[in-house]
């Protein structure tokens, strides 16, 4: 491999790790607070899953880059701008109904892009993704129901949920355009690009939203910036405050 | 010492190390021994997580390396596996009966217990798919009225 090509896998590395590892810390917000104690520990469960796949798929990408990087390094000693994440994924939770909507619009493209990444002609990529893969299965199980008995729940349900649907859609988007990075990762069959998971995507929120009832937005807008890097929200940096200050006071510090 | 031991020593002595969280099965009974080599007087045992992020893993480790401690081996390597990704298939039968004795529902490919673990009516619903650790959902008996925790299937 050449320099080159170790620099968009590294990038697409961060890229999977980035979204685990923000999400799993949103989510993990939710801990102690849940609106109900099941609601509670499932969250805080599906966080720990994010987590775990965090681990693979960052201390791989700190492997790749070989400057002697582990995962902790990477989580906690970058800044936001240095993230890839998506957008959607570093919002706040606001409320309930914003957290399940979010990890279902997020499980239903980790889904069959895992699927795929199983393929994938790196093994150590398609090693992790057949690892996450069991996880996120159950985790959209989990969510597409949720969304389903909140939307059709009661008024108040159904219009809080339509409510996050509509607050999140136009982050919604992001993750299938795709970019020369994942034309590169694609072109080495390290990866699909993104752009092609859209169609498995669309039917999965369509069918879940048409049991929801819910009305699916029909706006084509997409924020972008979160996967490059180039523009994050005013939330991340805030996020990472919190989720770093320990290991940026006490660099190393163990249990 | 360099004593030179056989891999069916080995796992005799890993059934002796149970699991963190459910104590009345051992680590091999849950499958997350994947494979024991011997080379001279040099151990190597290959470990698979349950869930990646199961917090149990590190001291699955650490309880491997103080059984094996105990028995003499003192040139053991440890390491982790995550192909093929563990699946609850590798639950030994033995394992299984011991999880229904202790009160958890072993794991069924249909998704959900056959039984309630406490009186063995089929009568059970779910309260949640998560539970108190991440290889467990919620469940609850419709004849006893006792909750209890189903090994999820995966
Ligand atoms: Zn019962």
């Amino acid at each position: 491999m050449t320099v080159s090509d170790n620099t968009a896998l590294f990038e697409f590395l961060l890229r999977q790790g980035d979204n685990a590892l923000v999400l799993g810390h949103r989510t993990s917000e939710w801990c102690g607070v849940g609106p109900v104690l099941e609601e509670d520990i499932a969250l805080a469960n599906t966080a720990l899953d994010l987590i775990g796949q965090t681990q693979l798929w960052l201390a791989l990408a700190g492997e790749v880059e070989d400057k002697g990087r582990d995962a902790n390094d990477l989580a906690y000693f970058r800044d936001p701008y240095d993230f890839r994440n998506l957008l959607m994924l570093e919002l706040p939770n606001e409320d309930y109904g914003r957290t399940i909507m979010r990890q279902f619009l997020f499980d239903a493209f980790q889904v069959p892009w895992l699927t795929a990444l199983q393929e994938s002609n790196d093994k150590r990529v398609g090693d992790i993704a057949a690892k996450s893969l069991k996880e996120a299965m159950y985790h959209l199980e989990r969510s597409a129901e949720t969304v389903i008995a909140l939307g059709d729940g009661t008024d108040e349900s159904n219009s809080k949920m339509q409510q996050a649907l509509e607050f999140l859609w136009p982050y919604a988007g992001e993750v299938f355009a795709d970019d020369e990075n994942d034309v590169s990762v694609a072109s080495k069959g390290i990866a699909p690009l993104p752009s092609s998971i859209h169609d498995v995507w669309n039917s999965t929120i369509n069918r879940t939203f048409s049991e929801a009832c819910l009305k699916r937005p029909e706006s084509q807008f997409a924020h972008s910036g979160g996967r490059e890097g180039f523009r994050h929200t005013e939330h991340l940096g805030h996020m990472l405050a919190t989720m770093q200050t320990l290991q940026r006071s006490h660099p190393g510090a163990t249990w | 010492m360099g004593m030179h031991v056989q891999p069916d020593q080995i796992w005799q002595w890993l059934e002796n190390v149970p699991d963190p969280e459910i104590p009345v099965i051992s680590v091999v009974d849950l499958g997350v021994v994947r494979d024991v080599n011997t080379a001279g007087d040099e151990v190597e045992i290959v470990i698979t997580p349950t869930y990646s992020g199961c917090p149990a893993m590190r001291v699955i480790a650490l309880d491997i390396e103080t059984e094996l401690a105990k028995r003499g081996v003192e040139n053991l390597r440890l390491t982790t596996s995550i192909n093929p990704p563990w699946t609850t298939d590798w639950l030994s039968e033995k394992g299984k009966a011991r999880l229904e004795e202790f009160g958890i529902a072993p794991p069924r490919p249909a998704g959900g217990p056959e039984r309630c673990p406490l009186c063995k009516s089929s009568n059970v619903e779910r309260i949640s798919q998560f539970g108190s650790t991440p290889c467990k959902a919620q469940w609850r008996c419709k004849e006893c009225l006792e909750p209890f925790d189903y090994f999820k299937c995966i």
